[in-house]
């Protein structure tokens, strides 16, 4: 082969470009260059396929933050926020326990870990099935006498966002306890030894030695959660297609730009979520480079 | 009196992990039982009652074959193992040129990739759209696969951090004994990142295989349904036979059981990794 002839000086220019270039064309033409579009989209009243477009300032902005329409969407997002820290401390309750001898650990950890491997569109199934008047749930509450309180999960426009809070903890609460399991088991086992010789139970030892030492993964976590809930977008769409009140963000964001082709109105919208994003995910940066 | 509490302990903590498990398992279960139950039964027994016959596969044949729950199974097989090759040969190439060379531009090209995993996909897809369909290729299989290889950097990142834990010493040596810049490539950082690349099938498979957005955005026709689409489909038709749409849930379900119960050590390892930005 020629290539291995060449001085290593030669060959150094060769293979930076030759293995940069796809990744780097892929990168700025998928990730880099929509981005810079949704900006420039963002300022204009654009339907998404007529050859001609006007620039209407920040009109589309103004459109955002001044109809209620708009703006209410980001109140169902505080409900999958709410879920969100539920869903931690179950995981981190979890984690905690089946990280030390438990019967049957591998059982409970693939069970409860199960979920978070299943397809979006089977786990909004599941749950429509789960939730549907007559269905699972009620037969449930009836069986343990909580029958007055059934329902209508997917229908009381009060209720349903619960509902689909609830669905969303089920599918990624295995995620973050698999995730804090793996940062304790990590802790060394010579670590409680000494505590226990030091007469310290098992409350002590979670907050003084577990807690310390992943506090950062569950901030992580949590930041995760955060936009995870503003961006919130599966489980809503493929259940209720956002109706009854549990319209968020995204399917907003989607239904204005496919459906009612308002594309300079969705992407200013976009841009929105994207800064929120952002900023959250700048923040955890630097409150995790302020420790160390 | 020592032994009392932690008995009470001991109880406390296996019954949360049995309610735990319960409300894990009871949503999949019922559904499971509704799959092998015929039309009228369903109608008539409670979610929580087992089927009468557990091999009632009459509602399986349904959903798999009015579903076309096959054609969806293989195009999901075919953008999961090329989606995978190539971010692992994409990604390993870059990691590569970034982590063992030092040039100008190359804090840059760094930077551009970590950044990018900063941007939530879903939030672009209104004008990943457009660029896409600049290019003709909206209902191709060529969209979800360009785009889970151009927009999912995830492997990158794994690469990069693996690559600080192997030696340059390797490199060095294999110079030494006359292997070119390719070679080294190929024939050494590959291999040795096997650990890694593990970990990116798994994180990536697991993420392209559950991803219902993009197939759904991107390719509409029917022959190019994948797992998820197909299964959505069945809303319409079948809303009032949930029987058979249990079926469809359980086809979808039972390949990544088994993929799970197969490689559960591998699976917890590769997301305990993957996530740790």
């Amino acid at each position: 082969m020629v290539f291995k002839n060449l001085s290593y000086k030669t060959q150094r220019k060769v293979i930076i470009v030759a293995f940069s270039l796809i990744p780097v064309v892929l990168l700025f033409t998928f990730a880099y260059l929509p981005v810079f579009n949704m900006f420039k989209y963002s300022f204009t009243d654009w339907n998404g396929y007529s050859k001609s477009y006007d620039y209407v300032g920040l009109e589309n902005y103004k459109t955002i933050f001044t109809d209620s329409k708009y703006f209410t969407v980001f109140k169902v997002s505080l409900y999958y926020f709410a879920g969100s820290f539920v869903q931690m401390a179950l995981a981190l309750y979890f984690a905690t326990i089946l990280s030390f001898n438990v019967r049957f650990k591998n059982f409970f950890k693939g069970v409860l870990f199960f979920p978070y491997l299943l397809n979006g569109v089977a786990i909004g199934f599941i749950f429509l099935f789960f939730f549907r008047p007559d269905g699972t749930l009620d037969t449930l509450m009836q069986s343990i006498g909580l029958g007055a309180y059934t329902q209508g999960w997917l229908l009381n426009p009060k209720i349903i966002n619960i509902s689909l809070a609830g669905a969303s903890l089920w599918r990624y609460m295995g995620f973050n306890f698999i995730i804090f399991l793996g940062a304790i088991s990590s802790i060394g086992k010579d670590v409680y030894e000494a505590a226990e010789i030091d007469g310290a139970n098992r409350w002590h030892q979670f907050r003084h030695i577990i807690l310390p030492s992943i506090k950062s993964i569950v901030q992580l976590n949590l930041i995760l959660a955060i936009s995870g809930a503003i961006s919130a977008f599966d489980i809503p769409y493929i259940m209720t297609g956002g109706s009854n009140g549990s319209n968020t963000f995204v399917i907003q964001t989607v239904t204005t730009a496919f459906k009612y082709n308002k594309l300079g109105l969705a992407s200013a919208m976009a841009v929105v979520l994207l800064f929120i994003v952002i900023i959250v995910t700048l923040l955890q940066r630097l409150l995790i480079k302020e420790e160390k | 009196m020592y032994r009392l509490k932690y008995t009470a302990a001991s109880i406390v903590k296996y019954a949360s992990l049995l309610l735990g498990a319960f409300a894990a398992l009871i949503p999949i279960a019922v559904v499971l039982f509704a799959s092998f139950k015929t039309n009228k039964e369903y109608g008539e027994t409670s979610p929580l009652t087992p089927p009468d016959n557990w091999l009632n596969f009459a509602n399986y044949s349904k959903a798999f074959i009015n579903g076309k729950m096959l054609l969806g199974f293989g195009n999901t097989v075919i953008i999961v193992v090329i989606s995978i090759i190539g971010a692992t040969l994409i990604g390993s190439m870059i990691a590569y040129v970034l982590n063992r060379f030092k040039f100008r531009g190359n804090k840059l090209l760094m930077g551009a990739f970590l950044l990018a995993t900063l941007i939530p996909s879903v939030t672009t897809q209104v004008a990943t759209f457009r660029i896409i369909n600049f290019f003709h290729l909206v209902d191709t299989r060529f969209a979800p696969i360009l785009l889970y290889l151009g927009t999912d950097i995830i492997a990158v990142y794994i690469f990069i951090q693996f690559l600080d834990s192997i030696s340059e010493s390797l490199d060095e040596s294999a110079m030494l004994d006359g292997a070119s810049y390719f070679t080294i490539y190929w024939r050494i950082i590959l291999p040795l990142l096997a650990p890694a690349i593990v970990t990116v099938i798994i994180v990536k498979g697991v993420n392209i295989y559950n991803d219902f957005y993009t197939p759904f955005l991107y390719m509409p026709s029917e022959d190019l349904q994948v797992l998820s689409t197909a299964l959505f489909k069945f809303k319409g038709p079948y809303g009032s036979q949930w029987e058979v749409i249990c079926a469809g849930i359980m086809i979808t379900i039972l390949p990544i059981l088994i993929v799970f119960l197969a490689l559960q050590k591998y699976i917890y390892n590769g997301f305990a990794q993957g996530s740790v930005k």
